[in-house]
């Protein structure tokens, strides 16, 4: 298992696009805030939580269909669905090293694009706790949904359309945690629903993905 | 004789084929009698004036967007669990009516809101989680038509509805906590004393009976006419093999 996802570190990494671009979206989505909404400081502050969450949510999304789709090509999947390992466990490692090249630098470049939309000090630390939470969730929802369209040739837009209803609880308590952060309110309560989320996903998803791989796969 | 017999396609044709006209009347009936009962004799409320008779539209479709959604999720169960065809099939029948009762209700909600709450929209709970639970049908009926194989697509949308229901269970408690809402509490349910005036109720439960019927009318019609275009199907690959061999 940690064989594979350091395989799918290192192809993420030599391939090169995946791993920058996932970032450059989120930049690009947060510079563009501004511009629609207009330059207002106070504005800003107060809707960047919010923001930079969906920013992070929709770079997240942007790389999902790479999580099988290149193996499905090349057939190293079918090896994999016949390997000792489980399949739950290669759609667990697939979630891992997705969030690892996804998700974790959303985690270290949410708080330097917190500037730029002039994010509450206070938030900060709240921001950063809560993605760091809350990602491995999108990642492993997205890995459910990469599983669901692997085999449809045109499956990028179906697979948003289908995984970003199930983003609503992890954004909604995300965003929540980052918010009450940065006003001083108490966020345990965010805090806790936000983690059970991401534990609830670990414990389901791989399952739920191994499930529709092997129909995938029949 | 067991529930499961109807499962053989052939059996729920000939079973259901003489029921689907009489849903059809009862609910034609229940709706025309209670629609009228409801927007013509009873009273005016005083505080929503004539608006409050929206309900006798709201209240059934929002219950039958739910109950659709629930219906496919134990057809989906059992399609998963025993392979039965018919009931895949049913559930892929119920997706569409599900999608029309959101869309009522989402509507005749916003119809009643723009006079009452001076706005069509509002982010409270209940209409978030509504707006959810669309693109929930939405997902799952265009996951239906992004696969050909026809088992290959019951299997994919069974687990996405199962997965699908938790998803939106969680959501609707998720979005409780995000907005306190707008929205005034459960019209209607069993473990309370009275719910609505009796005056409304009456007229309301009939109503609802005929959404029941025909939300049952539709799901098995269009079960029936998902059954014939897999017959369809069948023949066509048939024939395209005889071709071959000829």
């Amino acid at each position: 298992m940690i064989a594979l996802i350091a395989r799918d570190l290192r192809l993420a990494i030599r391939a090169g696009g995946g791993f920058g671009l996932g970032l450059a979206f989120f930049l690009i989505v947060i510079v563009l805030v501004p511009f629609g909404v207009g330059p207002e400081a106070l504005q800003l502050r107060e809707i960047a939580p919010g923001i930079l969450w969906v920013a992070a949510l929709l770079s997240a999304l942007l790389s999902l269909d790479r999580i099988f789709a290149l193996d499905y090509e090349d057939g190293s999947l079918q090896l994999l669905a016949t390997a000792p390992l489980p399949l739950e466990s290669v759609s667990l490692a697939k979630a891992v090293s997705h969030w690892i090249t996804a998700g974790l630098p959303l985690v270290i470049a949410g708080p330097a694009l917190g500037f730029l939309l002039n994010l509450a000090p206070a938030a900060y630390p709240w921001l950063i706790l809560s993605l760091l939470i809350g990602t491995p969730a999108l990642s492993l929802i997205g890995t459910f949904g990469a599983a669901l369209t692997v085999g449809l040739r045109r499956g990028g837009l179906l697979l948003s359309l289908l995984v970003l209803p199930l983003y609503v609880p992890t954004l909604i308590f995300g965003a929540e945690v980052a918010r009450r952060g940065g006003e001083g309110l108490a966020v345990q309560g965010p805090l806790l629903l936000l983690a059970g989320v991401t534990m609830g996903t670990v414990a389901l998803m791989p399952f739920a993905a191994a499930m529709v791989l092997k129909v995938n796969l029949r | 004789m067991s529930i499961w017999d109807y499962a053989n396609p052939k059996k729920f044709i000939a079973t259901t084929t003489p029921l689907v006209p009489w849903f059809f009347g009862l609910a034609g009936v229940s709706l025309v009698v209670g629609l009228i009962w409801g927007f013509f004799f009873t009273p005016d409320d005083f505080r929503q004036g004539s608006t409050v008779k929206i309900i006798y539209l709201h209240v059934p479709s929002a219950l039958m967007a739910i109950n659709a959604w629930l219906m496919m999720l134990v057809a989906s169960l059992i399609w998963l669990i025993r392979r039965h065809h018919v009931s895949a099939l049913a559930a892929k029948a119920a997706a569409p009516v599900g999608i029309a009762m959101t869309l009522i209700a989402l509507f005749t909600g916003a119809i009643w809101g723009e006079p009452m709450w001076g706005t069509w929209w509002a982010w409270d709970p209940r209409l978030t989680s509504f707006l959810i639970l669309f693109l929930f049908y939405l997902g799952y009926v265009a996951l239906w038509q992004a696969i050909s194989d026809p088992d290959t697509a019951a299997d994919l949308t069974s687990i996405l509805c199962m997965v699908g229901s938790v998803f939106a269970l969680l959501s609707r408690y998720a979005v409780n906590f995000w907005n306190q809402g707008l929205h005034q509490g459960a019209s209607l349910s069993l473990d309370k004393e009275e719910n609505v005036a009796d005056v409304f109720y009456q007229p309301l439960l009939l109503c609802i009976a005929g959404f029941v019927l025909l939300f049952l009318a539709l799901v098995l019609l269009r079960t029936r006419t998902e059954i014939g275009r897999r017959r369809i199907r069948a023949l066509e690959m048939r024939a395209r093999r005889q071709e071959v061999r000829a």
